[in-house]
Formats: structure tokens, C-alpha cells, sequence
């Protein structure tokens, strides 16, 4: 969607503040809102893309607005409601209804830390045909899809240079929506600068975007 | 978690590089093997690429569509990265972005932003800065900063000074 997380370009966001000594977690708040998201990802009801995706659909004012981490909790608490682990009287009660699904085996905190020093790889070991070789001059595709894409608005409809292909990896913008993994090769394109920003960019500078197959077309 | 993932993971993984061309050869051509042999690894750096800084190129981080960062080697990133500024201007005006942070660089020094758009997670491994033949791996690791492994600052000679 072309939303306002898609940020890549834009004027007017102010300076960029940085802050000495700052804590992993400014509040005790953040790290519960980070570990309740880590908690209900293991129990596997949804995946990374549809996570991402549901942060994006913060209404753009309030995106804005608000912090990292209040973005993080509004998305998790849509989740929550929209996929039918909370009802909306749970959370404005702060009491559980007696008929809320319950993660059986709970997850435990040794669970917790074998699940984060495993990771949660989204390459997968299928085969399947990169459509486009290194070197090979491509187009990003002139695409706006509503619902959730990893493609820039910045690159579309500009033309970059295969720089590596990475392998096989889930796509997102099915798999944001319980449609399918639809594994297929990511490259990294790098993009001149000029092509992006005009001749006001630095002669030889460049960006580098992680590109899954589907939007590329061949130049 | 917060106590065992943190930029000094990262930190000790350019240090190796810097004291091992060996290590540093596998870190560039096979990044999540040779960051386990650290002994890190795991949630977000299931894919990892390592960017290496030279004379002529410099490399820069940025995810613009949300705020994906390397755990396992650097921690949960900062409130400056996950923010509007960083991210809308990282991709359009890096070297207004650099000079921010206290970097100028000369426009013959080719400058490269990485958005993290997928899932490959990305680490500078910075410059070894100049005068520093004489420390030890250890010493060395403590000179790495976030930042440089972000790509907004050089690696300083001494701990503390600026590049």
C-alpha cells in the first residue's frame, strides 16, 4: 500500500536526534510490547509480513504521531481482535473472557530464548528458476498494489542493475494476507543514484534494494 | 535478551575481521557461518551481508519501510533509526544525513545505501583506523562503536575521539 511508512525520499521529517547512552527500552512498557509480539509470534497464528503489514495500516496521521513502540502495541492489539484471540470487551475490561484461546504447551521462557537464538529463517530450500542473471539490466515494476509490498515507492518503474541474487525467500505480499509463501528469488539491485534522484544526486552514489522477482521486469 | 545481544557482539566480529584476514574473507563471503563461530546469531540475522568500508566506499543502513536491523550483532536499534528523519532521507540525501552525524565525506568516496526491504540484515564492517597495529583484538573490539557498524561514523583511533 502506499502508505506513509513508506518513507524512502520524503521532505520534511526534521533533524535526526541522537540520543547519548540511550536505553534498549526507554520504559518497562516497551520491552512487555516487544516480548508479548515475540510471545504471540511463536505461537505461529500469523507470520512477519502480516505483523508488518498491520503496522502499516495505523492511519497515517497517527503513524506520525506516535512512537515506535505505541505503533507496535496498536497493530498487536488489532491483530489480537481481528484474528479472534481477544474480543474488544476483553481489552477495555482488562479482565479474560473464561472462552479465550490459550497457547497449549504455554510458551516458557527457555522456550522463548531457543526460539530467538534460532531465528525464524524465511529462505526456503525449494527449487525454483531466478528469472534475471547478475549484471542484467532490470526495471522495477510501475506497481501500486493496495494491500502489503516490500517494494519502494522510490524504485518503481526504475531501472537498476542485478547485483547478487540472495536465493529463495517467502513472498510478501501473499503471505501478508494467508495467501501463500509463493517462494521465489530476491536479489539485491542496485539503483544509481541519478536514476533515483536526478542530477542532484552524487555522480556515484547508488542504493542497494532487496527486490523479490515479482517486481522486477526485464529492461 | 537485552543483556546478551548488543552492539559489543558486532563490535567483536569486526574486531576478529580486522586480526584475521582468513575471518574476515568467510565474514564477507559467508556472513552467518562465520558470525556463529562468535557464537552469535538467531532472530533477525538469520540472513546476514557485511559491507565492508574502504578509502573509496562507504556504506550506509537503512530500512525505509519499517526499522529492520541485525539483533543478534547489534541489538535492537536506536529511536534515531527507527525515525521519519533517518529513514526518509537516508535514501535521498545520505551525505546530508552523514554530515549530520559529524561526517563529510569527499564526493570521490562512493557512497552506498543498503534499505533493507527483505529479510537480509546488514553490518559495516568499518575501517581499521590508522595507528591502532599495536592493540589486541580486545582493544580493538572496544573502539567499534554502533554507529560505524550502522555506517553514520567512522571507527576512531581512540576510544571516545572522533574520526
Amino acid at each position: 500500500m502506499n502508505g506513509v511508512h513508506d518513507m524512502g525520499g520524503m521532505h520534511g521529517m526534521g533533524p535526526i536526534h541522537e540520543e547519548k547512552n540511550e536505553p534498549v527500552f526507554h520504559e518497562p512498557w516497551e520491552g512487555r510490547v516487544f516480548a508479548l509480539r515475540r510471545a504471540m509470534g511463536a505461537w505461529g497464528k500469523w507470520n512477519i509480513d502480516v505483523t508488518r503489514h498491520e503496522v502499516e495500516l495505523v492511519p497515517p496521521a497517527e503513524y506520525l504521531r506516535i512512537s515506535y513502540y505505541e505503533r507496535q502495541l496498536a497493530a498487536f492489539l488489532e491483530m489480537l481482535v481481528k484474528y479472534s484471540f481477544l474480543m474488544r470487551a476483553e481489552l477495555e475490561s482488562g479482565t479474560p473472557a473464561a472462552s479465550s484461546p490459550k497457547a497449549v504447551p504455554a510458551l516458557t521462557p527457555e522456550k522463548a530464548a531457543v526460539l530467538i537464538a534460532k531465528g525464524v529463517p524465511t529462505s526456503r530450500n525449494v527449487a525454483v528458476a531466478p528469472r534475471f542473471r547478475l549484471g542484467e539490466r532490470v526495471r522495477a515494476r510501475n506497481t501500486h498494489p493496495v494491500g502489503h509490498t516490500r517494494l519502494p515507492r522510490y524504485a518503481r518503474g526504475k531501472f537498476g542493475i542485478i547485483h547478487r541474487d540472495h536465493g529463495v525467500f517467502v513472498f510478501p505480499d501473499t503471505n501478508a494476507h494467508f495467501q501463500g509463501e509463493k517462494p521465489q528469488h530476491v536479489y539485491s539491485v542496485r539503483f544509481a543514484a541519478h536514476e533515483l534522484w536526478g542530477e542532484q544526486a552524487a555522480p556515484h552514489d547508488s542504493v542497494y534494494v532487496d527486490v523479490w522477482d515479482d517486481y522486477l521486469e526485464p529492461a | 535478551m537485552s543483556h546478551k545481544i548488543g552492539p559489543r557482539n558486532g563490535a567483536r566480529v569486526v574486531a576478529r575481521a580486522w586480526t584475521d584476514p582468513a575471518y574476515k574473507q568467510r565474514l564477507l563471503t559467508n556472513p552467518d557461518a562465520a558470525i556463529a563461530e562468535l557464537g552469535y546469531g538467531g532472530m533477525q540475522g538469520e540472513h546476514m551481508v557485511v559491507v565492508e568500508n574502504t578509502p573509496k566506499v562507504h556504506n550506509l543502513i537503512v530500512c525505509t519501510l519499517c526499522s529492520c536491523y541485525p539483533w543478534p550483532v547489534l541489538g535492537l536499534p536506536p529511536v534515531w533509526y527507527k525515525s521519519a528523519p533517518y529513514r526518509s532521507r537516508a535514501v535521498i540525501d545520505p551525505r546530508g544525513v552523514l554530515r549530520e552525524f559529524g561526517l563529510d565525506l569527499l564526493l570521490d568516496v562512493e557512497v552506498r545505501v543498503w534499505d533493507s526491504t527483505a529479510e537480509l540484515r546488514y553490518l559495516v564492517l568499518p575501517e581499521r583506523p590508522a595507528g591502532t597495529e599495536s592493540l589486541s583484538e580486545e582493544q580493538l573490539a572496544a573502539l567499534v562503536t554502533r554507529d560505524a557498524m550502522v555506517g553514520v561514523a567512522k571507527v576512531a583511533p581512540q576510544k571516545g575521539s572522533s574520526a
